[in-house]
């Protein structure tokens, strides 16, 4: 049980690199399964891996061997590292089942609330319009999964643009976009160096959507614009500013300046190019990778059950 | 809106959506269902009524198993006033507490309490466009200015 159990554990943080890319790169309805996908497998593989070093380390404990009848000397000579990796992964593994299932949990109660809510939308029709000036607009799964919109966003868009912002909330609802994004913030409460891969499904899922409104309406810039002015409605005007310290203010701006852009330019950004490519190359390798880690860690978790029966036969 | 939940116990105080922060209310029933309960009250009243005549059609309604004490359904409509889903006008030593808005823009109210209640409930709920941020603004102004006049 060496690389075996290690891989798992090394190979999320290559898709936090690849994250990003990935998502920009891919057609975002590859993206969405590939991140997901990913994510889900690489939580479960590298979880596996840390209960196995944890476990592996505990029976090696003279007072735990004996209660199990475990021959320690069939277990075989230890490597010098062994208890304190065990110790670790004893603790990361305890961890990530704390995390995972508060999250579990708060994705529960979240499916909850957006039934009861579109249960609760006045009216029967799918898209509801709300009596309010603030511009916004939601999809709500449910049985069926409504769609919200304010008075003000509709004020702010044009009937196109209306059509545009439609279709792309109904291909969230119809591609069920929320059981994408549920699992990969699974996987990453689970695993903290998948917060990327999660972050970058929910962008994926709202381009997958952003595309199939294209389809839809036709016009891929006509969507484009129609995210903008949205975008720009639903942001309130800026100069009366809270007075902010100089310090601060120069802090915050360096940052803004050093991250690329947020996900609203991107996705028109991606809109005005043309449809990306089927990058079947590119999906095959990291595909390939998370299979890998997850034969490696039923690998060792194999490995790991052949050896304990051997000592326990003693 | 449907019935509130009649289950709800005495002594839990509505938590609608974030900013009810105060206190030491214990998180257990569903947040902002007591003050959904209220103001499912005031709409079937019509008229502006009392926190003591609230607390009144609250037991009416829900049983005297689930009275709530005065001080929390002051505090339910006092918070609910903060969040302009009620208007207030003084009569005598009280306030009398009225609903500020139809069904409607008090369920546009609910669901952006839900958006942002917790970043985990956002995975159910796609939101369109979120608030830009000022660097993005000015990128997406200038990539709608370069795509040229609008196709529509």
């Amino acid at each position: 049980m060496h690389l075996a159990v290690y891989l798992p554990l090394l190979l999320p943080a290559l898709l936090t690199l690849l994250a990003r890319p990935l998502s920009d790169r891919l057609h975002p309805l590859h993206a969405t399964w590939l991140l997901t996908g990913a994510a889900a497998v690489l939580a479960a593989s590298a979880t596996l891996a840390l209960a196995l070093l944890a476990v592996s380390a505990v029976i090696r404990l003279p007072a735990v061997a004996s209660l199990g009848h475990i021959s320690l000397a069939e277990l075989g000579p230890d490597t010098a590292y062994a208890m304190p990796a065990g110790l670790l992964a004893g603790i990361l593994v305890t961890a990530a089942a704390v995390t995972g299932s508060a999250s579990l949990l708060r994705c529960f109660r979240g499916l909850a609330d957006s039934y009861r809510e579109a249960r609760r939308l006045p009216g029967r029709s799918q898209a509801v319009v709300l009596d309010d000036q603030i511009a916004a607009a939601y999809a709500l799964p449910g049985r069926p999964g409504r769609i919200v919109v304010t008075a003000g966003m509709l004020d702010a868009l044009d009937d196109t643009s209306r059509a545009a912002l439609l279709a792309h909330e109904r291909a969230h609802l119809a591609r069920f976009h929320h059981l994408f994004t549920s699992a990969a913030r699974l996987a990453a409460a689970a695993n903290p160096l998948l917060r990327p891969a999660a972050r970058a499904v929910e962008y994926t899922v709202e381009r997958w959507a952003d595309e199939e409104a294209a389809k839809a309406v036709g016009d891929r810039r006509l969507v484009a614009h129609a995210i903008g002015r949205a975008a720009l409605a639903a942001t309130p005007r800026r100069p009366p500013r809270r007075a902010m310290p100089a310090v601060l203010g120069a802090v915050f701006a360096g940052r803004a300046d050093a991250h690329a852009a947020g996900p609203i330019p991107r996705r028109v950004e991606a809109l005005l190019a043309p449809v990306p490519p089927r990058r079947l190359a590119l999906l095959t390798v990291v595909l390939a990778l998370a299979l890998l880690a997850g034969v490696c860690a039923l690998e060792a978790a194999n490995d790991f059950q052949d050896l304990l029966a051997l000592a326990s036969s003693y | 809106m449907g019935a509130p939940n009649p289950a709800w116990q005495p002594g839990e105080s509505g938590r609608a959506g974030r900013g009810g922060r105060s206190g030491d209310e214990p998180p257990r029933r569903g947040p902002g269902e007591l003050a959904a309960a209220v103001l499912q009250v005031l709409w079937d009243t019509g008229r502006a009524l009392s926190p003591a005549e609230v607390q009144a059609a609250l037991v009416a309604r829900h049983g005297e198993a689930s009275r709530l004490s005065y001080s929390t359904v002051v505090t339910i409509l006092s918070r609910l006033h903060a969040k302009k889903a009620l208007v207030r006008r003084r009569a005598g030593r009280a306030f009398r507490y009225s609903p500020a808005a139809d069904e409607a823009g008090l369920a546009a109210r609910r669901l952006a309490a839900m958006l942002d209640r917790e970043p985990d409930r956002d995975a159910v709920l796609s939101r369109f466009v979120a608030e830009l941020s000022e660097r993005d603004e000015q990128l997406l102004r200038s990539l709608l200015r370069d795509s040229g006049p609008e196709a529509s």
